[in-house]
């Protein structure tokens, strides 16, 4: 019963998906794999699908397997699965939460993951804007990228000092996918 | 309830390339403009994301609506983040066959990967700033972050979990083994 295995599977990459989007996609390969749903270029095809789509690939990942194997039902039924997990540890983390974060032993464990977290999500940035950014192309730094990244980089922190609050994220991200048609585009 | 639904579906449509470039959106959205979190609870809440399966959008979205309007409101926030993706990725799995090669798509693809990368820093910077200014904290976000650049730019295949457990372990033995110093001078 295909509907059956999808849940079950998607369930398996909700409870195990650890470590971000990155992590998981290992997990959802030897999954999707071995259930034989996909053959791996069809498999490659689809991550970079849910890299270049909104939402957490996880998700659209499943969205994208169950629907090419049972239609919307399949669609459905992956999807809820692959959320469902996180969703019971967090209400289960939340109701938990107040009490846990008074004790002094949890706050000193915390103290230091949060400026491990900052440091590693500095790293992403610093390494994504380097990747996309600095794109070498026959060992020529090549001057789109470069340019756009500057444009909006500079538009972006600029606004800052020129209305209060700046730019809200969601207008950079419209601007930039403009910017890249008509950057890319000419 | 609207509210909560329409916000985290807005969320859920801008968020390209992975959970981190999400803080930057929730800063915005649910710290700065509605107020339904502080800074420093969103700062606990990545950090329990990171540390539980599940796409840290989902986390998040789970546990805001959890705050503010229970059980209901975290299954509408969850609810609202996946929907849009989910329809997106669905018409793209029925309809179209060559979703990347369509040349528009792939560029505007180029600009969105360059604003994820800026946004991701602002994030970081964000929580930078947030952090007590002590020698630890410092030190602990900057090997994150050396240790974070290294992992991504060598491809290597250590999980961020890992880094976040050696920062923890190191914070609570400087609380435990530290104390002891401190209360021998009372």
């Amino acid at each position: 019963m295909i509907l059956l295995e999808l849940f079950f599977g998607f369930l398996k990459v909700g409870c195990f998906a650890f470590g971000g989007a990155y992590g998981s996609i290992a997990l959802i390969r030897d999954i999707v794999l071995s259930y034989g749903w996909l053959d791996e270029e069809m498999l490659t095809y689809m991550i970079a699908v849910s890299e270049s789509t909104p939402g957490p690939i996880m998700v659209n990942l499943a969205t994208y397997v169950g629907s090419s194997q049972a239609g919307l039902s399949g669609s459905l039924i992956a999807t809820a699965a692959v959320v469902l997990p996180s969703f019971l540890i967090i209400l289960l983390v939340t109701a938990l939460l107040k009490t846990v974060l008074k004790n002094p032993y949890v706050q000193a464990v915390l103290r230091g993951l949060k400026p491990c977290m900052a440091g590693i999500v500095l790293a992403t940035g610093f390494y994504m804007i380097l990747k996309n950014g600095f794109v070498l192309q026959e060992q020529v730094l090549s001057l789109r990228p470069l340019l756009l990244t500057l444009l909006l980089g500079a538009f972006y922190f600029g606004m800052r000092k020129i209305r209060k609050g700046g730019i809200s994220p969601i207008l950079l991200i419209c601007l930039s996918a403009l910017a890249g048609v008509v950057v890319y585009g000419l | 309830m609207l509210d909560l639904f329409l916000t985290f579906a807005k969320i859920g449509m801008f968020t390209f390339g992975g959970g981190y470039a999400m803080i930057a959106l929730i800063t915005d959205l649910c710290v700065e403009k509605k107020h339904w979190i502080s800074q420093d609870e969103l700062m606990d809440i990545t950090v329990i994301a990171e540390s539980t399966p599940g796409p840290i959008a989902i986390n998040c979205a789970t546990y805001i609506g959890y705050k503010q309007k229970g059980f209901a409101g975290a299954l509408l926030t969850t609810l609202g983040i996946v929907l849009p993706s989910f329809c997106i990725i669905f018409l793209i799995s029925r309809f179209l066959d060559r979703f990347l090669e369509i040349a528009w798509i792939a560029h505007a693809f180029q600009g969105i990967k360059i604003a994820v990368g800026i946004l991701i820093l602002d994030a970081a910077l964000k929580m930078l700033k947030k952090m007590p200014a002590k020698a630890l904290p410092r030190m602990i976000a900057a090997c994150a972050f050396i240790a974070m650049l290294a992992i991504s730019i060598f491809s290597l295949r250590i999980s961020s979990i890992v880094l976040l457990l050696t920062a923890g372990l190191v914070s609570l033995a400087v609380f435990l083994f530290g104390k002891p110093a401190e209360g021998g001078a009372k």
